[in-house]
Formats: C-alpha cells, sequence, structure tokens
C-alpha cells in the first residue's frame, strides 16, 4: 500500500495550504458560505446560553451549517488521528526543541507535548494557564476581532479586505509577544 | 447605535447567504468538507502546538507556507469567482462581505494571538485536537466559548 503510506506521512505545506485555500471557494460554491470557524463558537452561545445579550439574539439555526462542519472536523481529526497517524514523532525543527527543552518541555513523542496537555494538568495551576486561560483568551479575541486565522488571514484577506490584513499582523504579534516575552516567565511557574 | 447592531450580525464572519432552507441532509455536505478539512488539518500537522511554537519563533518555514499557500490559492478563487461571475450550484450569485475596520479587530486580534501561542490553536484546529485524542482540549474549548460568551455581555462597553 504505497499510496496508504504517502498519507500516513505528515503533509508538505503547499499539499495543505492548498486544500485549505480550496476550502474556500468550496464553501461559497456548493452553499454560499463564507469561510470562517469562530463563528461556531457565537452560535453555541446562542443556542445554549444566549441569556437575553443582544448580540447572540439571532437566529442561530440559520447558521447551523457552521455547526455541522466543526462537528465534522472533529470526525476528520478523529479519522486521520485513529487511521492515518504518522507513526514517527513531529519533525520540528532541533533549534525549536532546544528552546523548548530549555523551557523545561521533555515529552516531543506527539503531536502535542504530552508534559502540558494531559489530564492530569487539570485542576494545576499549569492546566489553568493553558486550557482555562488559554481557550478564553481564543474565544474573546476571535470575537472581538470579528474572525480568526480562517475568517479573517484566509477568507478576508481572499477577499482583498484589509481589516483582515490588520487582523491578521495582530494575530501575529501577540503570538510573538507570548511566545518571546510572556510564556518563558509562565514557564518558570511550574 | 440599532443600525449599526443589525450591520453587525450580518457582518458575522462566516454568514449562510443561501435563499434557500437546505434542511439537515443538505447540511450534511458542510460536514464532508469539515471532514476533509479536519483530516487535511491533523496530517499537516497544523494542529500541532510545537508546529505553532515553531512558526512564532521563526525556525521553520512549515507553517508561513501552509497560511500563505492557502491565501494564495483562497484569493485565486475569489478573483475568478468574481471574475467569471460563476454561480453556486443552486444558482445564485456568491456573495461577498467587504469587513469594515473597528479598533476591536487590533485589541481582539493581540488578545487571540497571546491565546493562541498559549494553546497552540486557532479555533479550527481546537475541535480537530480534541478529535484526534487529546480529550483535555475539550475544556479549552468550553473557555474559548466562556471567552465568546464573556465577549457579547461586555460588548456594548467594549471597542
Amino acid at each position: 500500500m504505497e499510496l496508504l503510506k504517502l498519507i500516513r506521512q505528515p503533509w508538505p505545506w503547499y499539499v495543505a495550504g492548498s486544500l485549505i485555500g480550496l476550502t474556500v471557494p468550496a464553501l461559497l460554491l456548493i452553499g454560499n458560505k463564507s469561510f470562517g470557524i469562530s463563528s461556531s463558537l457565537r452560535h453555541i452561545c446562542a443556542a445554549c446560553i444566549p441569556a437575553n445579550i443582544p448580540f447572540f439574539k439571532y437566529d442561530w439555526k440559520h447558521e447551523i451549517w457552521n455547526l455541522v462542519f466543526v462537528a465534522g472536523i472533529l470526525i476528520g481529526g478523529f479519522l486521520a488521528g485513529q487511521f492515518l497517524a504518522n507513526p514517527e514523532a513531529v519533525q520540528i525543527s532541533p533549534q525549536t526543541v532546544a528552546d523548548l527543552k530549555a523551557l523545561g518541555i521533555q515529552d516531543f513523542s506527539g503531536l502535542m507535548p504530552g508534559d502540558i496537555f494531559n489530564v492530569a494538568n487539570l485542576f494545576t495551576l499549569k492546566g489553568l494557564v493553558f486550557f482555562v486561560l488559554g481557550g478564553f483568551l481564543v474565544g474573546f479575541g476571535t470575537r472581538m476581532a470579528g474572525g480568526c486565522t480562517s475568517g479573517h488571514s484566509i477568507m478576508g484577506i481572499s477577499n482583498l479586505q484589509w481589516p483582515s490584513l490588520v487582523a491578521t499582523c495582530c494575530f501575529m504579534a501577540g503570538g510573538f509577544a507570548m511566545t518571546h516575552l510572556i510564556l518563558p516567565h509562565l514557564m518558570k511557574l511550574f | 447605535m440599532e443600525k449599526i447592531e443589525v450591520e453587525e450580525m450580518l457582518a458575522c464572519d462566516a454568514p449562510n447567504d443561501m435563499k434557500r432552507e437546505e434542511g439537515f441532509v443538505g447540511n450534511l455536505k458542510y460536514g464532508v468538507v469539515g471532514i476533509l478539512f479536519g483530516i487535511v488539518f491533523v496530517k499537516a500537522e497544523i494542529v500541532s502546538w510545537f508546529r505553532i511554537q515553531e512558526m512564532f519563533r521563526l525556525q521553520s518555514f512549515h507553517m508561513y507556507g501552509v497560511i500563505g499557500s492557502a491565501i494564495v490559492v483562497g484569493m485565486l478563487s475569489v478573483w475568478l469567482i468574481k471574475r467569471f461571475r460563476i454561480k453556486t450550484i443552486a444558482g445564485e450569485d456568491v456573495v461577498f462581505h467587504p469587513k469594515k475596520f473597528y479598533s476591536g479587530q487590533i485589541y481582539g486580534g493581540l488578545l487571540f494571538g497571546l491565546g493562541w501561542a498559549i494553546t497552540g490553536a486557532c479555533p479550527g484546529p481546537l475541535f480537530a485536537q480534541i478529535g484526534s485524542g487529546f480529550v483535555v482540549v475539550l475544556v479549552t474549548l468550553l473557555s474559548a466559548i466562556a471567552g465568546t460568551w464573556v465577549y457579547g455581555y461586555f460588548r456594548p462597553r467594549l471597542p
């Protein structure tokens, strides 16, 4: 099974990038849907806990395609993890490995560092930072910005919208600040 | 004020502009696109916290290549759709939404960036991480939903 062997290997950037880019016309042409993922979080709020907040009072059922789409992403993640997984560790740059080792990360065997993304860390300070605080910033920030990497960086820039380019630059700036200025101090706490 | 509210509502980042109702089976096709998308996320290691760290440390081209080529293909597709007035399979005109600038895109963008580097995930990969077996990311997702809710709650007082 040469093909399966090929699929199991990590896919090169140009294959993955092209397929992700093709999601834009695919969604537009099969149903007039603009590509965007963070809006699913808003629809979940609107469906489950609208609490009379105007921002969540809209016809979320009209946007249900977005929830079906993210459910598909979850299933796709399961299928890839279960049947197409790469048996090797992620081939990240040796420099990154060295930098992360210096920060105290030891487990480089999976897609995610096992010493952080572990159920045992759930009720620890590490869990509070990496899951609760991190997740909160992702949810709050994307909604405040009106989109995430998909809605702004891919859909927005593809449609030549300069506010999306501004938002994307801010995503990157925030990420650089966290990685270089804040994360080294955070990691000293554990 | 009311008027702005309505406009913002339409400018939700991933609106459904299809005029006809699609029903359960019709919506399944977005699930299929999602499944393919989730597989790409995992196979290109975009869901990997390590890859995001590598990107923010400028130590690999991988993530820049993925995002860059996605934008090029997306841009070309949008241009083709506009240039040749390609219609949807249901025969409707494709609707595009201009994005209006507001300062929340800067502040919110920076906050999301901070979270991106901690969780190693934007909203899409969060779902794929959970699917691929990192069950604990469910907590991250719940917290992201909470973050969205808190933004909605304080929205009238925020930029």
